[in-house]
C-alpha cells in the first residue's frame, strides 16, 4: 500500500461516504472499503485503472474532473480525496472549491515544490528539477501547478478554509521529526485534511 | 456456417417454448389470459438458483442470444460475442436466459401469433406492451425457473431500459444490473425517428391496417425504410465515412437514380433483408414500448427518486460516439444513482461503431464486461456459501 494512503486512512471515519477523485487503480477505496466499511466511488479517466477498479470491486465512474464536478450537489459525500493529483489540474483552486461544495470535508496531498532539493536544483543548476521523484522534464510534465506547502496554506486562507490537520512526510512517506522544523523546506509530501 | 463449432461456444442450442396461463394485466389496461415465451438457456443452475442471468434483448432482438441452432448458421446467436465458456457471460459459471418478449415475432405470444380467443393471428390486436410489461413477464419466467434473484439482469439500448426497470420494480430479484447504451427515457429526437418508422411501415400499401397476414402479404418496402432509418442512428458519422466514405460501387457516377454510393446499396441491403425477417406489428410495438419507457414518470420524474428503491449494484456503460442514447444519457442514470446512494460504476468506452457499438466485441468493453462479471461471480459464491451456512 502506498504510504501517504496509510497516512489518510485515519482521517477517514468508519461507514462514511466517501469521493476518490483522480483514484488510480482503486486501491485506497478498496482498503477504506475493506478496513473502514466506507460507501462512496472512485473518479478515474485511465482505462487500465478503471478495469482494474472494477476488478476489485470499487465503484469507479469514468469522469475527466477538469470537466467540472457540476452534476454531483452539494454535501453529497462525507469526505472527497484527492492524491497526488492536485498539481495536473488546470485550476487547482476551483478544484479545491468544488471538493469543499460536494463534501463536508476534504483531504488533499501533493508534492511540495519548496523542498530543498527542488529550490537547490532551480538555484544552482538553473534548471526545473528533475528527480526519481519528479521524473518530468518541464515540456512534457503532467505537473502544471505545482505549489509549495506555504502557497497551498495561503490559498486556504484567502478562501476562507479552514485546516483541521496537517501532516508533512518525505518522499518515503516517513514522518521524520526534523521535517516539522522546517517543513516547507525538508517536507515532499504534504497532506492535508480541510473543510469550510 | 461454422465448420467446426468453436471451443469458446455454447455450441448447438434449441430453443423452448414455455406456456403460461395466468392472466398478465398489462399496462395498457387490457390482460393476456395466456401467453407463451421463446426460450433459450446456456450453462447449468446451480442448486440454491444464485448463478442465473437474464439477458434482455433490444428491439429486434430473440431468445437466440448465443450459439447455433444448427451447423447449417450462417451467424451464431446476437450476442455470442459476450457469452459462453470463457467469455465476459461465462457459461461454465452462469445460467443464462434469453427470451424473446411478449410482442416479439420469433415465437412468443405476438402479432404474428395465433390469438388463441380468436383462432387467426392477432396482428394489430395484440395489446402495446410496455417495458414494465416485460419485466412482469420476465419475473414469472424466473418463478418458473424457481429463480428467485438473479445474479445480474444485463441489457443493452431497450434491453439496457428492461434491466433498469427490474431493479426500480424488483429491487430484491437482482443483485447487479448492468445498464449498456440506454438512456432513462427517450428524448423528443428519439422518438421522431420512431414515428417516422413507424409512418414508413403503417403507409406501406401492403400493411392493410396490420391485417396484412390474412392477405399473405408483407408491407416489405415500409418495414424496410424503417430499418434504413434506424441503420443510420445505430451508426456513428465516423464510423459511417471510415467503412463507406463515398466509395462509388462502379468507379463512377451514372448520373440516375440507381445506388451507386456503397452507403446506399448497404442500406437496401439492409433493409431488405431485415424485411423479410421481421414482422411489421412488431416493429410498431418494440418502438412504442421505447416511446413510452420513463421510469421516473411515477416519480414526478425524479429518476433517483425512483432509484432509491433499487437495491443491486449497477454497471452502465456507453459508448463514444453513440448519438441514438449519447454518453450524456447513461451520465443521466449515474448521476441519479449517485444521487440516490446506490452503488453504482461507469465506463466510456471509445468506439466508432455508434449505438451498434454494444454487439461489438471490443477489446476495452469486454475487458470492463469480464472484470465486473468477476464481481458478479464473486458475490454469487458468496450467496452460495452464504446459502449452506
Amino acid at each position: 500500500m502506498r504510504a501517504d494512503l496509510e497516512l489518510i486512512k485515519d482521517w477517514v471515519e468508519p461507514g462514511k461516504r466517501v469521493l476518490d477523485l483522480c483514484c488510480g487503480d482503486g486501491e485506497l477505496m478498496h482498503y477504506l472499503q475493506a478496513e473502514k466499511k466506507t460507501t462512496g466511488y472512485g473518479l478515474e479517466i485511465g482505462p487500465e485503472n478503471i478495469t482494474e477498479c472494477i476488478r476489485k470491486g470499487v465503484n469507479v465512474i469514468e469522469k475527466d474532473i477538469e470537466e467540472g464536478l457540476a452534476s454531483i450537489k452539494d454535501n453529497t459525500f462525507d469526505t472527497v480525496i484527492m492524491t497526488q493529483a492536485i498539481q495536473i489540474m488546470m485550476r487547482p483552486d476551483e478544484i479545491v472549491d468544488e471538493m469543499l461544495r460536494i463534501g463536508k470535508e476534504c483531504i488533499v496531498t501533493f508534492p511540495n515544490f519548496g523542498h530543498w532539493r527542488a529550490r537547490g536544483y532551480l538555484a544552482f543548476r538553473g534548471k526545473m528539477p528533475v528527480s526519481k521523484f519528479l521524473p518530468y522534464t518541464w515540456y512534457n510534465t503532467p505537473n502544471t501547478h505545482f505549489c509549495t506547502f506555504k502557497d497551498f496554506e495561503r490559498l486556504c486562507v484567502e478562501r476562507n478554509i479552514y485546516i483541521m490537520e496537517r501532516t508533512v512526510v518525505d518522499n518515503e512517506h516517513q514522518h521524520r521529526w526534523w521535517i516539522h522544523l522546517w517543513p516547507n523546506m525538508l517536507g515532499e509530501i504534504a497532506i492535508y485534511r480541510i473543510t469550510k | 456456417m461454422p465448420d467446426v463449432i468453436p471451443d469458446d461456444s455454447v455450441g448447438i442450442v434449441e430453443p423452448q417454448k414455455i406456456e403460461f396461463s395466468e392472466p398478465l394485466k398489462l399496462q395498457c389496461g387490457r390482460t393476456l389470459e395466456q401467453y407463451h415465451l421463446m426460450v433459450e438457456t446456456y450453462g447449468e443452475l446451480n442448486e440454491n438458483c444464485s448463478n442465473a442471468v437474464l439477458i434482455c434483448h433490444a428491439l429486434s432482438g430473440n431468445h437466440h442470444v448465443a450459439g447455433y441452432h444448427s451447423m447449417e448458421d450462417k451467424k451464431p446467436g446476437w450476442w455470442d460475442s459476450a457469452i459462453g465458456p470463457g467469455k465476459a457471460i461465462d457459461t461454465n459459471k452462469f445460467f443464462v436466459i434469453g427470451l424473446n418478449n411478449l410482442g416479439g415475432c420469433h415465437g412468443s405470444s405476438g402479432p404474428n401469433q395465433i390469438n388463441p380467443e380468436t383462432g387467426k393471428p392477432y396482428g394489430p390486436d395484440f395489446p402495446i406492451v410496455t417495458v414494465n410489461d416485460w419485466v412482469e413477464s420476465q419475473a414469472r419466467l424466473a418463478d418458473y425457473f424457481g429463480i428467485e434473484q438473479f445474479a445480474a439482469i444485463i441489457g443493452g439500448s431497450l434491453g439496457g431500459m428492461q434491466a433498469l426497470q427490474w431493479s426500480i420494480n424488483y429491487p430484491d430479484r437482482l443483485r447487479h444490473c448492468m445498464v449498456i447504451a440506454a438512456a432513462p427515457k427517450l428524448s423528443a429526437q428519439n422518438i421522431a425517428f420512431n414515428e417516422v418508422a413507424r409512418q414508413a411501415i403503417s403507409q406501406d400499401s401492403q400493411f392493410y391496417n396490420g391485417h396484412y397476414y390474412e392477405k399473405d402479404e408483407v408491407p416489405k418496402v415500409g418495414l424496410m425504410l424503417a430499418r434504413m432509418l434506424g441503420h443510420i442512428t445505430y451508426l456513428s458519422d465516423d464510423g459511417m465515412r471510415n467503412k463507406f466514405g463515398r466509395e462509388l460501387r462502379s468507379g463512377q457516377i451514372s448520373y440516375d437514380f440507381t445506388p451507386q454510393f456503397e452507403i446506399e446499396s448497404y442500406l437496401r441491403y439492409q433493409g431488405e433483408r431485415f424485411s423479410t425477417a421481421f414482422d411489421a406489428n412488431t416493429y410498431l410495438l418494440m418502438t412504442k414500448a421505447l416511446d413510452y419507457f420513463d421510469p421516473a414518470a411515477d416519480a414526478d420524474g425524479n429518476l433517483s427518486g425512483i432509484l432509491e428503491k433499487a437495491k443491486a449494484k449497477f454497471m452502465v456503460i456507453s459508448f463514444t460516439t453513440d448519438w441514438r442514447f449519447s454518453p450524456e444519457r447513461s451520465q443521466e442514470i449515474v448521476d441519479a444513482l449517485v444521487e440516490a446512494d446506490r452503488q453504482v460504476s461507469y465506463a466510456e468506452i471509445e468506439a466508432a461503431h455508434g449505438h451498434d457499438a454494444f454487439l461489438i466485441p471490443i477489446p476495452r468493453y469486454l475487458d470492463v464486461f469480464s472484470a465486473y462479471m468477476q464481481q458478479v461471480e464473486a458475490d454469487t459464491k458468496a450467496v452460495f456459501f452464504g446459502g449452506n451456512a
